[in-house]
């Protein structure tokens, strides 16, 4: 895989590989967040994170974000260093609380990556959809100017999921996204974001504490363990897409669902 | 996938109340506002009455104490004079809430970008604080003179402390989520701070601001005290002095009603910045 990887770079210029990480380490003092990890996160795809609380699924997420430096080892997205990634805007972010501007409505909370960040000398790609078409997609058509205290909870995390859409980001990075909401609205939007991932073909890294959801949405599962943060298992889901709710009550779905419990277990 | 097409989200997060409730509430709403405005009316209509018929039927001398019917007679005959001196004072309240607040809002917001610009001067800021505004005054007056500059300097320094630690505290109110994705975003410092701690700070602001609305005026009479021959503040030492003392009730009247309208300018301009919080 590394050397076809190689020739497929040097014949299209795409590099075939997202994000990947190489023996890399994060620490907070003398805590170890982050314990050697390698990994190639192939682009295009759909990742879950699962692992025990404090196994660094956040970590990792900030680590590839450019929030965090990496103590030791590399990281690189599209072949860039994570901060030029991050002035390319390669990759958005999705916050488990949604994070918009109060006093902005739900379309100028949309536009306000447009707005800032633009002074740096690196053209910012720009989402084929307008604002207004991005609110539409996420299935909040009429909402635009609302003021997010005037939304849900799960409206404001479209929002919050149509500006990360806004720069047509090639990775983007969710950290327990939907988390904080009831398990209908979760539903709803786990397959509303299926069919964003269908439609825009981004690869998505989608930290979850929830093992139905990471089984329900992932094409690969990352298992993380804890003490130190590690990698433990990819696990490949090989359940058709397009995946429906009823899905999770298919003798399949079950199977995986029991493998990840009792990996989860010994992590 | 049918549900996933642009569904109406109401569907699936119905947690809008019911119209008839909503109704109910408005209903309800309406008669609270009623009441919050009719109780504290009537109450002050009912003092106002046992004030007359205390001051009549004990005989109490106007000049120690007018009866409201003497104060409001005064207010009108007198109206042309305490206008005449409503004037200026509102000019030396306003200035000196427009500099003071300025000052402050500027010096807040050096204190945010440079903790030591915080620790050299926040002391100071306190140490300037505690003097009472009665004893500074003077020292103001010897400084800028008996003109309208110290009168300002004066209702300036009233205002500016409460502003000071209410924009301090504003502008570092910001979620650290929110500074986490204008660091995604690659946000420059101005952007932070032009598209999120400004903004952020307007709530805090303008409880600073209304604390101000009230004090500049104080500022401005206890400036005038000090030396000045037109003013609220002069017409309350002259009127104190002759014994005229319906003229003095109204022109306390006219003092408090000048504070009333830079609260209520300051109210309606926050209602119509503010509208996200509810």
């Amino acid at each position: 895989m590394p050397s076809g990887a190689t020739n497929q770079e040097a014949a299209t210029g795409l590099p075939p590989v997202a994000a990947s990480l190489t023996n890399a380490y994060v620490r907070f003092g003398a805590f170890t967040a982050i314990e050697n990890l390698s990994l190639d996160v192939e682009d295009g795809a759909f990742y879950t994170i699962l692992g025990p609380s404090g196994c660094g699924k956040s970590t990792l997420l900030r680590l590839v974000s450019d929030l965090i430096p990496a103590a030791s080892g590399e990281v690189n997205i599209f072949g860039k260093s994570t901060e030029e990634a991050r002035l390319a805007r390669e990759f958005a972010f999705v916050f488990q609380d949604a994070t918009l501007l109060p006093w902005r409505t739900a379309l100028q909370n949309v536009q306000l990556p447009l707005e800032i960040g633009r002074k740096r000398g690196v053209k910012i790609p720009i989402s084929d959809k307008s604002p207004s078409e991005l609110l539409d997609l996420v299935g909040l058509s009429g909402r635009e100017d609302a003021l997010p205290h005037e939304l849900s909870g799960g409206m404001r995390q479209r929002v919050a999921i149509a500006r990360a859409l806004v720069c047509k980001p090639k990775l983007l990075l969710m950290d327990e996204p939907f988390g904080a909401l009831d398990e209908m609205t979760r539903d709803h939007l786990n397959l509303q974001l299926l069919k964003i991932w269908k439609e825009t073909g981004v690869t998505i890294l989608f930290v979850t504490h929830s093992i139905p959801e990471a089984v329900f949405l992932g094409q690969k599962v990352l298992m993380l363990a804890s003490h130190p943060g590690r990698l433990r298992e990819v696990v490949d889901i090989d359940l058709p897409y397009p995946r429906e709710i009823k899905l999770r009550d298919t003798p399949e779905f079950t199977r995986h669902a029991a493998y990840l419990r009792e990996l989860l277990e010994t992590c | 996938m049918t549900m996933v097409d642009k569904a109406d989200p109401g569907e699936v997060e119905n947690d809008e109340p019911t119209e008839l409730a909503l109704i109910e509430e408005r209903k309800f709403e309406k008669r609270r506002k009623i009441e919050a405005f009719v109780i504290p009316i009537g109450t002050v209509i009912c003092l106002l009455i046992i004030w007359q018929i205390g001051v009549r039927l004990f005989g109490v001398p106007t000049y120690i104490a007018p009866a409201p019917s003497d104060v409001g007679e005064t207010l009108f005959s007198q109206f042309p004079l305490l206008l005449k001196n409503f004037w200026p004072t509102l000019f030396e309240a306003v200035l000196g809430f427009i500099t003071g607040n300025l000052a402050a809002v500027l010096i807040a917001i050096a204190f945010v970008h440079s903790k030591n610009a915080e620790k050299a001067f926040f002391p100071i800021a306190v140490f300037i604080n505690t003097i009472p505004i009665l004893a500074i005054a003077p020292i103001l007056a010897l400084i800028f003179g008996s003109g309208l500059t110290a009168k300002v300097m004066i209702a300036a320094l009233i205002c500016f402390f409460p502003t000071l630690v209410n924009m301090v505290r504003g502008l570092q109110s910001v979620s650290p989520q929110a500074l986490e994705l204008a660091r995604i975003l690659s946000a420059s410092k101005s952007e932070v701070f032009w598209k999120i701690r400004l903004p952020s700070s307007l709530p805090f602001l303008f409880s600073a601001l209304k604390i101000a609305a009230t004090t500049c005026v104080i500022g401005a009479i206890v400036g005038e005290w000090i030396g000045a021959d037109v003013g609220l503040g002069a017409l309350i030492l002259d009127a104190t002095f002759n014994y005229r003392s319906p003229l003095l009730y109204a022109t306390v009247f006219m003092s408090s009603g000048l504070s009333v309208l830079l609260f209520a300018a300051v109210t309606i301009a926050e209602r119509r910045i503010i509208r996200w919080h509810t």
